[in-house]
């Protein structure tokens, strides 16, 4: 199966900073579903947004970062522009911060569909509500009219979802997608987008520092501490991680019916900083 | 010494006239000296808000609210605020970014005319396993984890017997939330407080509580112990879905 992306010795650098915020890092995507996990600052975001060309000022550096028959690094923004939301797109974290609150959410899910392709208002608007009820929205006519504020977080977030899938892209990146939501209205929210994903045969990485929804979710992990990635992993096989960050981070977590002996507590090592690549 | 905590019929409406909501209608529970109470619940269910009327930040309730048989309306600020304190969710929120350790530590030890100010304010640093020389840092100087310290540091220097915890973790990485429930754990066992903590998460609520009220639009569907969250022993259908839905999600079912 040919991978869909493909980025190899990927680093990033912040426009006045004097390190890298991600360095050397290397993955291959298929069809798949790729966790991104680690703790804030370890720049996972930052790859995801790299991949979007989305770091304006940052200097972006790789051998390669292929994605289907494009050279990323060789786009302009112009074809850039052309690419995101069409092949490639990103779900954020928080709906009540990335939908705009003066426009009415179905117009907004509309405007993929006319920003990339030739389309009557009619015709998008049809598209529209199709995807809402996909998103398992149960009234798309109503919903379509409503503005941000009148939904619910869970709705919000299943309408960014709609909207990112409208024009059918081949890479979807999923930053934090259900931090900000109930554990309820999570599940729900995981599992239409993990529906949908593998239905239309889309590549999904998932960005998170939630290790139970990597785990329960994905099919690979790579796990990223200061910028590196120190770990990839099946997630199936989570319990046999090998580097003492990953495994730091399994046994901090609470479980439930985990007794009640204090949590182990990372131990944080200098060279995991400057390891190689496992 | 420990304190118990007595809610009896409490309820709170926003807004007059027409467009009042009563937002509690009628929350009852009692938690025991020296016991950790969990409250959960989905966003808007009314947790916080229970915080905000036992700590009287929000006043303007009903019901009756005692700790250790005294109602906190009746007791005078002072004294109030040396029996309970809170810990707010948000670190990067809670502390004023011009005031440096030292002055958020002194200022409640000064209106309570309190003296030893330096002993107690490094005796409360190293309760939190904090550097005594963090006093002189700025929060903008402090990462997330030790922010959270210095919170707490704040809630435990005028010596409360019982602690208000809204989400005390849930702005955290996995891995400091390790340290502050060990802490928080670790101060329980040491000076036999009374917890009342907010959170949404089960498995906190697993790892540090006693029993717990699951809450759904203002109400209390169930008061449950520890128990029964592993085999989902819950009654009620909405407690059972939000029990179900985090067995599922840890991939436990």
């Amino acid at each position: 199966m040919d991978p869909i992306l493909d980025v190899q010795n990927l680093a990033i650098r912040y426009a006045g900073s004097p390190v890298d915020a991600v360095r050397g890092v290397s993955f291959t995507l298929g069809r798949e579903r790729l966790g991104i996990v680690g703790e804030s600052g370890s720049g996972k975001s930052t790859v995801g947004r790299a991949l979007l060309k989305l770091l304006p000022g940052a200097k972006i550096s790789a051998d390669r970062i292929r994605f289907e028959d494009l050279d990323l690094l060789a786009q302009s923004e112009a074809e850039m522009l052309k690419i995101r939301g069409r092949r490639m797109s990103m779900i954020l974290q928080d709906p009540k911060f990335s939908l705009n609150p003066i426009h009415r959410v179905g117009d907004q899910v509309a405007e993929t569909y006319l920003r990339h392709f030739p389309a009557s208002r009619a015709v998008a608007k049809a598209k529209t509500l199709e995807m809402l009820e996909a998103v398992k929205i149960r009234d798309p006519e109503r919903v379509h009219d409503l503005y941000p504020h009148k939904i619910s977080g869970g709705m919000g977030q299943r309408v960014m979802i709609a909207m990112m899938l409208l024009a059918d892209p081949d890479l979807v990146i999923a930053d934090e997608p259900t931090s900000a939501l109930d554990v309820t209205v999570r599940l729900q929210v995981l599992n239409i987008l993990d529906g949908l994903v593998r239905d239309r045969g889309i590549g999904l990485i998932m960005i998170s520092h939630d290790l139970n929804l990597v785990r329960n979710f994905c099919d690979r992990v790579l796990i990223m501490y200061a910028g590196r990635v120190v770990e990839t992993l099946n997630a199936a096989e989570m319990d046999r991680a090998q580097h003492p960050y990953t495994r730091g981070l399994l046994a901090a977590q609470p479980r439930i019916g985990g007794g009640r002996q204090p949590l182990a507590v990372l131990d944080r090592r200098p060279e995991w900083k400057e390891e190689a690549v496992l | 010494m420990t304190k118990s905590v007595e809610i009896k019929d409490l309820s709170i409406t926003f807004g007059v006239g027409p467009s009042a909501v009563k937002v509690l209608p009628g929350v009852t529970f009692s938690v025991a000296p020296g016991e950790c109470f969990g409250l959960v619940g989905e966003s808007g269910s009314g947790k916080s808000t229970v915080l905000r009327c036992v700590s009287m930040l929000t006043d303007f309730w009903q019901g009756e609210v005692r700790i250790d048989g005294q109602s906190v309306r009746d007791l005078p600020q002072q004294q109030r605020c040396r029996q309970l304190q809170m810990v707010f969710q948000d670190p990067y929120g809670s502390l004023h970014p011009r005031q440096s350790v030292r002055t958020v530590l002194s200022e409640p030890l000064r209106i309570h005319g309190i003296g030893e100010r330096e002993a107690r304010m490094r005796a409360a640093m190293v309760d939190v396993g904090l550097p005594v020389d963090f006093l002189d840092r700025f929060p903008h100087q402090l990462s997330g984890g030790q922010r959270q310290r210095v919170a707490i540091a704040r809630a435990l220097i005028l010596e409360p017997s019982v602690l208000l915890l809204d989400e005390p973790t849930s702005a955290l990485d996995v891995s400091v939330q390790a340290e502050i429930l060990n802490l928080l754990a670790r101060l329980r066992e040491e000076r036999g407080f009374t917890y009342i903590m907010v959170t949404h998460d089960l498995a906190v609520v697993d790892h540090m509580c006693d029993r717990f009220a699951v809450m759904l639009h203002g109400e209390i569907t169930e008061i449950l112990p520890r128990e029964a969250i592993p085999g989902n022993g819950a009654s009620h259908p909405y407690a059972r879905e939000l029990i179900g839905a985090s067995l599922e999600y840890e991939g436990l079912m």
